[in-house]
């Protein structure tokens, strides 16, 4: 009898304890929640609804339906402008992960100096966006430059690397002699002059992060593998690569969702901004312009923003499945 | 040794040391060139835009004979872009606002995500996994998306062109509550146990024991919002206008586009925004390194 009093007693105790517990629980929480339901979550849930909106002085004034998607998609400037934005993702990820790649497997050769190359790389990534613009627009300056001074002495001709609006194949083309159809003029001198850029500032994050990569590769791995006669080439192939895929992969999707939403480049390097011919305003600087350039239009801004989320949030679901899918040892 | 020989085969030692350097060079050179231009004169400049060193660097300058006419030339003037630069533009208006909201953010995201983090770690109650989804939901939405709506609200709190708005929304930072939460998750229990009986609160756990086993990641969470906040740039470029509330990018990128062809003071400009965080680097370079990747921030 005893004994049931006190358990249910305890029992008592202990639902008021949790309780009580619950409640302290929600103040842990409720200084980073408000930040983050008043900065974040209600934004997007408002970037979703003006996105259907007529909106007016900060204020939602009419109901328009799909009506700024229809808009939006019927701008040949957003069409061009997600191509822009394509060409500098392909423009930026694919040399980005084959040129970190490559000297991350040459610093994984038990160098010399190991910490001192990294640091070296690693120092545009520390540097702001606004300096390394600002320092390559002094590079690529077309008649006074150091980039076309270069070109000047191996005796190639000097080319205007941001105001350059042809396309780079237009550009090869007309070289040899000929032209070729607009289409196939590929993406402005412009646009990859900004592409290099940026993948000239990323490299040292990507070669840190392979080289992690490849020091977790077992030893064993190749030990078996060379017993079995494997060249360097079938090292690479057969033991690094596959065992890598995941940090490749990662890689990867993580350059592609940032270089997708590339705004500080185009908007410091170019003049005017987003020029020339509109051939570097890509996603998010054409979203900027609709948002605070007036004739502002906030509901068509926010269409863009949905897209845009709709691509990477696209992206990140499918690199969670592979990486939740693909573990390699 | 077995993975040295795999590309010691194709390069020897030796070319693959000169292959690190020209890599080493091509990521050094623009900061060289930086370094190099800010010490020379526009008239400099233009006489001859591809001199590798300034001119100041050289044993006969000032001399007779290298100045043209009306041209001031003396040692003394090695730092004169600098002077200049600093004059031109509140420069050091810029570097207080950078310093001040960069740390009142990193402040801010050392409370709210070690509360948030013990909570979400070590307390049970209803909701919690689902609030939690919720805030990691929030990390993949990218900061465009919420642009236009934050600044509406922004506006609506009358924070525009304030210190509120460049420090309140950022003093929540997702990913560092997700990491210290995993670090959280790693502490034995036994240790907690003990601390209930010996009549500690959770509050006092979380400060005298939770918190000092936390230091290491409390390093990464710091540098990670630091460097983050310092060059943070479409948020501040959005929220504010007047030159006394610019952080020093914003501060930057509005001297560039005034002196945008006056390439010395321009470079002395950039060096003053860079020279802070690069010696933040050079002394805790192993963490930041280690930091960025874990984190995986990118501009």
């Amino acid at each position: 009898m005893k004994s049931v009093i006190v358990h249910s007693d305890l029992v008592q105790r202990m639902t008021r304890r949790k309780r009580r517990d619950a409640a302290g629980a929600l103040l842990y929480i409720l200084p980073a929640a408000t930040i983050v339901i008043v900065f974040r979550l209600v934004p997007i849930l408002a970037a979703f609804t003006f996105s259907f909106f007529e909106i007016k002085m900060g204020a939602l004034v009419g109901f328009v339906g799909i009506g700024h998607y229809v808009k939006l998609f019927q701008d040949p400037t957003f069409w061009y402008s997600l191509q822009t934005t394509i060409w500098f993702v392909l423009g930026t990820v694919p040399p980005a992960i084959f040129v970190s790649l490559f000297f991350a497997l040459l610093l994984n050769q038990k160098i010399r100096a190991l910490g001192l190359y990294r640091t070296v790389y690693f120092m545009p990534v520390v540097t702001s966006m606004v300096a390394v613009a600002v320092i390559w627009k002094w590079i690529l300056e077309p008649d006074i430059g150091i980039m076309n001074f270069l070109l000047a002495k191996l005796h190639l001709p000097e080319v205007g690397w941001l105001s350059e609006s042809r396309g780079i194949f237009q550009m090869m083309a007309n070289g040899l002699g000929f032209n070729i159809p607009d289409w196939a003029g590929g993406p402005s001198l412009a646009l990859v002059s900004l592409a290099i850029v940026n993948t000239w500032k990323g490299l040292g994050y990507n070669i840190v992060i392979f080289l992690a990569g490849l020091q977790n590769i077992p030893q064993q791995q190749y030990e078996a593998a060379r017993i079995d006669g494997a060249g360097t080439w079938q090292l690479f192939r057969n033991v690094t690569w596959p065992i890598l895929t995941p940090t490749t992969f990662y890689v990867f999707i993580m350059s592609t969702i940032v270089s997708f939403q590339t705004f500080s480049l185009v908007y410091l390097m170019t003049a005017p901004p987003g020029g020339p011919e509109d051939s570097t305003k890509v996603l998010v600087y054409y979203l900027f312009d609709k948002g605070f350039t007036p004739p502002a239009s906030l509901g068509r801004a926010s269409a863009v923003a949905l897209v845009l989320f709709v691509i990477i949030l696209s992206l990140t679901v499918v690199q969670r499945r592979v990486a939740e899918k693909r573990v390699h040892y | 040794m077995v993975s040295s020989a795999k590309i010691g085969h194709v390069f020897n030692r030796s070319s693959i040391h000169l292959m690190l350097i020209l890599f080493g060079l091509s990521m050094i050179m623009p900061f060289f060139w930086m370094v190099s231009t800010s010490f020379r004169s526009t008239m400099e400049i233009t006489r001859d835009p591809h001199r590798f060193t300034p001119e100041v660097l050289s044993s006969d300058f000032g001399a007779e004979g290298t100045r043209s006419e009306g041209e001031e030339r003396s040692p003394s003037r090695i730092f004169a872009n600098y002077a200049e630069a600093w004059q031109s533009a509140p420069f050091a208006r810029y570097f207080f606002n950078t310093v001040f909201v960069a740390l009142s953010c990193v402040l801010g995201v050392v409370v709210t995500s070690s509360l948030a983090a013990y909570a979400f770690a070590r307390m049970r109650f209803k909701g919690r996994d689902w609030i939690f989804m919720l805030f990691l939901s929030m990390m993949m939405v990218p900061e465009p998306v919420y642009l236009v709506p934050s600044f509406i609200i922004i506006a609506r709190l009358h924070w525009l062109d304030t210190y509120y708005a460049l420090i309140i929304p950022w003093t929540v930072k997702v990913f560092s509550i997700f990491l210290l939460r995993q670090h959280f998750k790693t502490i034995p229990q036994d240790l907690f146990d003990a601390a209930t009986i010996d009549g500690a609160s959770r509050f006092s756990i979380l400060w005298k024991i939770v918190l000092p086993l936390s230091k290491a990641i409390m390093v990464t969470i710091v540098l990670f919002g630091i460097i983050g906040s310092w060059n943070s740039f479409l948020w501040p470029l959005v929220m504010t206008h007047s030159p006394e509330m610019r952080p020093i990018q914003i501060g930057l990128a509005a001297f560039s586009q005034e002196e945008g062809t006056e390439f010395g003071l321009m470079m002395a400009a950039t060096c003053i925004s860079v020279l802070p965080l690069l010696i933040m680097y050079f002394f805790a370079q192993k963490q930041i390194i280690a930091s960025l990747a874990s984190s995986g921030l990118k501009e």
